[in-house]
């Protein structure tokens, strides 16, 4: 049966309205429910950096925790304080799109910074994100340092497609491990850092380097280099806060 | 032209008219859903949808998330294709039926979004790659296209689960094998290597090539080994 042209031009409209209606209903109505989870998985890698969460499986409670201890402010290169964009809109921490933010140059970047409270109003630790490129595709970080501004806390790492076993073991929490107690300053003061060697299994360690991953070195040069280009970034404002010996808000 | 084509890659499966009403699970409806299990299966004898069996089966628990979204997609595409077959023009009728698909691709991948971010992060782009799925386009041109609503859905799960059942068998074995665990993130979790080398005192290694895509390769050419012994399949 061969239809008319008009009437193959009818169906394709009518299909087009139907589908395309219920697609973006879909999408209206599930939005705030996709925001939500997108809020809940930024605050999770931001806590992953500084405490242990993979225990609590509750959404709320992890809400719940990033209000109570963390606050947020967001700097530029000169390590001040902007609160708001060019067009007068207040910027939120944790809105910032860092991935976004990486394409620019790094002068008109904005950086947010996450400072977590344990009890009290001193910060007992800043966190840092950082973005990069692995082997296939982006990598990023959320580096926590502790309140002298100088040894790891922690780290948290992701990457969207790093192979299995190889570099995506950046995400697991014996390779974050690595990095804790590292520091990032020399004893001259001058920041140098934390690279990750080539192979695993190094011996005789110091301060700046971590052990690699085998089979993962190009993975392991993304972290460094994405470790050093966001600390450079920071370093405005780790230096001004650093020197505060006791950090209050 | 296309005409032909069409008459040509639609199965015999047709139903005689006018026959007395046919039990709800027949003899023939059962074997729509039964011969994808095995011997028609889409990926061990069509061999189709092999991108998304090697992609998505490093680990039990999305390849679980995987087969449910595809047998969805499956099952509802050929429904509402089944439903259309006699209003879509033929000669639009791969757009109509990519269309379809696409838009319930696109379903499974926001629900997943808002409901299960951890998941939709891990299957990330495979969702929506189900729309290149070449088991779910060849089941409406091939069968949906020609059959009732009630019999294409019955297709669409006897597919679904040809499909299914294969990339899981194939994930248990590359989790166990390459990462030494059984159902990481499900009640079920097991740490088989670990449990293993501590009865045994020793340290089991597991095998880095089956988290690799070539693992999956292996264990598929196994199952079609196994499966063509069982058939007596004979290569012409």
């Amino acid at each position: 049966m061969q239809q008319s042209n008009l009437y193959i031009i009818l169906f394709a409209v009518g299909l087009t309205v139907v589908f395309g209606g219920a697609l973006s209903l879909t999408s209206v109505g599930l939005k705030p429910l996709q925001d939500k989870q997108v809020e809940i998985d930024t605050k999770k890698k931001i806590l992953g950096a500084v405490m242990d969460i993979s225990s609590i499986n509750d959404p709320n409670e992890i809400l719940g925790i990033y209000n109570e201890k963390v606050t947020s402010i967001v700097i530029d290169i000169n390590g001040n304080e902007i609160e708001k964009d060019e067009k007068g809109n207040l910027i939120v921490a944790e809105k910032v799109n860092i991935q976004r933010n990486a394409k620019l140059d790094p002068k008109e970047r904005q950086y947010p910074v996450f400072m977590f409270i344990k009890d009290g109003n001193l910060v007992d630790s800043y966190i840092f994100p950082t973005f990069g490129s692995g082997l296939w595709d982006w990598i990023s970080g959320y580096l926590a340092l502790e309140k002298d501004l100088n040894t790891v806390l922690g780290i948290a790492l992701d990457h969207k497609s790093e192979t299995p076993g190889l570099g995506a073991r950046i995400t697991e929490a014996s390779v974050q491990q690595r990095y804790v107690g590292k520091k990032i300053f020399n004893e001259q003061g001058k920041l140098v850092s934390i690279k990750m060697l080539k192979g695993e299994g190094n011996a005789g360690l110091n301060d700046h380097q971590v052990d690699g991953m085998s089979g993962a070195t190009i993975t392991g040069k993304g972290v460094n280099a994405m470790l050093e280009n966001y600390l450079k970034c920071y370093l405005a404002f780790i230096e001004k806060n650093k020197t505060k010996k006791t950090a209050s808000l | 032209m296309s005409t032909d084509v069409a008459e040509v890659s639609q199965e015999s499966v047709v139903v005689p008219a006018r026959e007395p009403v046919e039990p709800l699970f027949s003899k023939r409806r059962k074997r729509i859903v039964s011969d994808p299990l095995n011997e028609d299966n889409p990926i061990t004898i069509q061999v189709l949808g092999i991108c998304s069996a090697l992609a998505v089966t490093v680990q039990f628990k999305p390849t679980m998330i995987m087969s449910i979204a595809v047998v969805f997609v499956i099952v509802f595409s050929n429904l509402i294709t089944s439903l259309m077959r006699k209003m879509i023009p033929n000669r639009i009728r791969i757009i109509v039926q990519l269309a379809i698909i696409a838009t319930l691709v696109t379903l499974v991948s926001e629900v997943l979004k808002a409901y299960s971010y951890d998941m939709y992060k891990v299957l990330g782009a495979y969702v929506g790659l189900i729309i290149t799925n070449c088991i779910v386009m060849g089941r409406l041109e091939a069968f949906a296209m020609a059959n009732k609503p009630y019999d294409s859905i019955l297709d669409g799960f006897g597919s679904g689960f040809g499909y299914a059942w294969i990339i899981l068998v194939v994930a248990f074995f590359r989790e166990l094998l390459g990462g030494g665990t059984v159902f990481v993130g499900t009640p079920l979790e097991f740490d088989v290597y670990g449990n293993l080398g501590s009865l045994l005192g020793i340290t089991l290694q597991t095998n880095g090539l089956f988290v690799d895509s070539i693992g999956a390769f292996v264990i598929l050419g196994i199952i079609i080994w196994i499966q063509r012994t069982k058939n007596g399949y004979i290569e012409h």
